[in-house]
């Protein structure tokens, strides 16, 4: 199994921390795993992303430009980023702001209306833990037991307890999931 | 009475320190160099800390500093001597640090380090030797090269309008919270040596206090850069050196010395016109 | 922090690395992509542990210079930067050359010339192999092309270094600073005693005991005649170095017609790269460099004699596809490919350019 990801949107939407997440309870259910952000001045407002890497075997290049999954949450990187879902791959993404919806027929789209329930049960900060939830029902690549490790050891002890908050979020974000177009 | 009978341990009055090395000094006949460095050796000797002492040593005429004091010396890159003794010292905090500079080194191309080392209060010793001049390369414009005075790349005088004005780094130095005792000195008489051994050993023993750093200038002549015999340059140092830079203490015990006017600008100080 | 496995950032394996590994001493100036090093260190207050000093300089040449200070003194002195931060410390690292004094550098390489780009480049070759500084010196360089690697080369950095009394460079870029991967550290070792210090640093500065002479660390000599002796004392430093210090992977060489060689990020690119062509059918093999110097340039020739082309791999205009001519005489076709500027080529590319320069 490898599952090449990348996630992108506006630098403040937790791209960055939903990513380290992914990867850290990739690492506590002992599979290989790269994060490789983009960084600078995008990460400060602009657009921001990052591939994220989980993997049975040794990973190559954490650098990569084929995409298994793409997340995306914003315009741009929609843009950006539709073609780069390897045929046959999974797009999931926030429809909020999106005025251009995604065309491609060779892959299988979601929608998550995560910005939109996250206002309005009132977790807006935890907006990326709903749409980590609308990836991890498709691709259930790590497990409940080792998301809440993960989350254990990215979050700084001082917001350990959030953490049953974050993992509410991901369970808001599997029901909040749909299909949009699929194989 | 022969000269062996002379030679015995109670007739001693004065022997080179231990501090310093055998090998002949290459400064020219005048220099101030020499008596500075016996003043920091004797220190060293005085103060029983030989086999803790760490030397940084500059580029320009005193190059050479650590063929001549018997004590572990770095040779720094130019004007990087305070950056090396911050982290000799801050790796080593109870050895003893000095560094040892000309006007070039610490005034002009380390002027970054000097200043930030002073500002943060490293507790370490910095000797400074202004002569206003770079001696070892022939004689150029310092940064403390007097209006007027003439050198091998103001070849008429230094122009203000071109160069600028001298800079009084001394006094700017002791504006910076981190020095803890800043002083100008002189070693071109006997009264001056003794006192600016004074203002050395100072400087040496408030490394053990921990509260900033320790500044000595010691104003010196250059009879060589300058074209002049030693007496003339002694002589012309007093008259043209000493109005823009007074001796004394100027910073003693992280205070300003009273009546000592930091901010005191000289411009156009008329000087002493020597035959060249 | 005993051993563990971890989830970190290449700069952050860096800084804890130095932590783990003894270092007395780190100074540094903030650059990006590398400033994760220094907040890391900061963060972790270290000396309140094992005692290291940490201490942000005032620019590039301070931070160099508090090196060559305290390294000097014969303590384990490290500094990290990128390009334009390293540029300005060249002076230094002749300096510290010169003077044969070990010590760490790490270059998370950013994209130039001049200010250039924040994004990771590797055009730092030359600079870095080549010289850099004034005079005939060479810096043992380490490019490491994963998290594990930056912490682990940092251990083996400090045996080189005092070793050889030679200053030692990780070459990395700022892929494989600011990306992610799993790290397994490393039980602590404690930093040097007094005793282990005056053992392992004797020519140290460290306050003159009665019972030797004085210890001068200086890299000038006035002397012409005693200077050419200390080069040629250098040189064999160098060519034992060579001799005995080169490291590179080889993956897929043995049945390979075409070869990749390449370091650091691009190493990792074009193991994809490799893969991709394997499962098209092509036989391509990676030659991944881990020293840069010393060049392993008899073990590349060996490999080279079996293979119709080898395609250079560097995020550059092509700086080391010098050294891999020189080491395979030019006997088979050697083409670069390499994006500028802070882009890093992508492993497609790395492919299409095998194919359309190499295998044609």
């Amino acid at each position: 199994m490898t599952e090449e990801i990348i996630i992108a949107g506006f630098g403040g939407q937790g791209v960055l921390s939903m990513g380290k997440i992914l990867a850290y309870s990739g690492v506590m259910q002992d599979k290989e795993v790269s994060w490789m952000p983009s960084y600078g001045p995008e990460m400060r407002g602009g657009t921001a992303n990052v591939s994220v890497i989980i993997s049975d075997e040794r990973i190559s290049s954490p650098i990569i430009n084929q995409f298994d999954t793409a997340i995306i949450l914003n315009q741009q990187s929609l843009d950006k980023f539709e073609n780069a879902v390897k045929p046959g791959g999974m797009l999931l993404y926030d429809p909020n702001g999106i005025t251009h919806h995604p065309t491609r027929k060779d892959i299988n789209i979601y929608q998550i209306a995560a910005t939109d329930k996250a206002a309005e049960i009132g977790i807006a900060k935890l907006f990326n833990m709903i749409v980590l939830g609308g990836f991890l029902k498709y691709k259930p690549i790590v497990t409940d037991e080792f998301i809440h490790k993960g989350l254990q050891k990215s979050l700084p002890e001082r917001h350990h307890k959030l953490i049953p908050e974050n993992e509410r979020a991901i369970k808001i974000g599997m029901e909040i999931v749909k299909p949009y177009h699929t194989l | 009475m022969a000269n062996l009978d002379i030679v015995k341990p109670e007739n001693l009055v004065y022997t080179k320190t231990k501090v310093l090395t055998d090998a002949i000094m290459h400064y020219c006949p005048g220099c101030g160099h020499g008596t500075a460095h016996r003043i920091v050796a004797e220190v060293i000797d005085e103060l029983g800390i030989q086999d803790k002492t760490i030397g940084v040593a500059p580029v320009g005429c005193s190059v050479l500093a650590y063929n001549y004091f018997d004590v572990d010396f770095q040779e720094a890159a130019h004007g990087r001597a305070p950056a090396l003794a911050t982290a000799a010292k801050r790796l080593n905090p109870d050895c003893f640090v000095f560094t040892y500079q000309g006007d070039g080194d610490l005034a002009a191309i380390g002027t970054a380090e000097t200043i930030h080392a002073c500002n943060r209060g490293e507790n370490i010793t910095m000797i400074f030797v202004n002569n206003g001049i770079y001696g070892m390369t022939g004689g150029q414009m310092a940064p403390t090269t007097l209006v007027g005075m003439k050198s091998a790349t103001t070849p008429y005088g230094r122009n203000v309008a071109l160069n600028g004005y001298p800079l009084r780094i001394t006094e700017l130095l002791a504006t910076l919270p981190g020095t803890y005792y800043v002083t100008r000195q002189s070693v071109h008489t006997p009264a001056a040596v003794r006192k600016a051994k004074a203002a050395v050993k100072q400087a040496f023993e408030n490394q053990k206090l921990q509260k900033g750093l320790s500044f000595v200038e010691i104003v010196s002549s250059c009879n060589s850069g300058w074209k002049m015999t030693p007496v003339q340059a002694n002589q012309w140092m007093e008259e043209n050196m000493f109005p823009n830079y007074p001796i004394g203490d100027i910073k003693v015990n992280g205070q300003i010395v009273e009546n000592v006017d930091i901010n005191r600008i000289v411009v156009d100080h008329p000087l002493t016109v020597v035959n060249k | 922090m005993a051993k563990e496995l971890k989830l970190m950032k290449g700069n952050e394996a860096i800084a804890h690395a130095m932590i783990a590994s003894g270092t007395d001493g780190y100074f540094g100036y903030p650059i990006t992509p590398q400033s994760e090093v220094m907040e890391t260190l900061m963060a972790e207050k270290p000396w309140e542990t094992t005692g290291m000093t940490v201490l942000q300089a005032e620019s590039e040449m301070a931070s160099i210079n508090m090196v060559y200070g305290g390294a000097a003194t014969g303590k384990k002195v490290a500094t990290s930067s990128s390009s334009p931060g390293i540029s300005l410390m060249q002076e230094g690292l002749t300096y510290l050359a010169g003077a044969e004094i070990p010590c760490l550098i790490v270059n998370v390489m950013r994209g130039g010339p001049g200010l250039g780009t924040i994004q990771p480049s590797q055009s730092d070759y030359f600079q870095s192999v080549k010289g850099g500084g004034h005079g005939d010196y060479q810096l043992y360089t380490l490019a490491p092309a994963s998290v594990q690697e930056m912490y682990d080369f940092v251990f083996d950095a400090w045996d080189i270094a005092f070793k050889y009394r030679n200053p030692v460079l990780i070459l990395s870029d700022g892929a494989i600073g600011q990306c992610m991967e799993k790290l397994y550290t490393r039980d602590y070792m404690p930093r040097w005693t007094e005793e282990e210090r005056r053992k392992n640093a004797p020519w140290g500065t460290w306050g003159k005991p009665a019972t030797r002479g004085h210890n001068i660390i200086t890299s000038l000599e006035l002397d012409s005649a005693k200077q050419e002796v200390f080069n040629h004392k250098l040189q064999a430093k160098y060519r034992e170095m060579e001799a005995k210090e080169v490291r590179y992977e080889t993956l897929n060489c043995e049945d390979a017609d075409y070869i990749i060689v390449a370091y650091g990020s691009s190493a990792r690119i074009s193991m994809k790269a490799m893969q991709m062509a394997r499962e098209k059918g092509i036989k391509v093999g990676l030659f991944r460099l881990i020293t840069l110097f010393p060049f392993p340039t008899q073990q590349l020739k060996a490999v080279a004699q079996k293979v119709k082309g080898i395609l250079t791999v560097e995020m550059s205009a092509g700086q080391m596809i010098q050294d891999v001519k020189l080491a395979t005489e030019c006997k088979l076709p050697v083409e670069h490919f390499g994006r500028f500027g802070g882009i890093i080529p992508t492993p497609t590319e790395v492919l299409e350019a095998l194919e359309t320069k190499i295998i044609k």
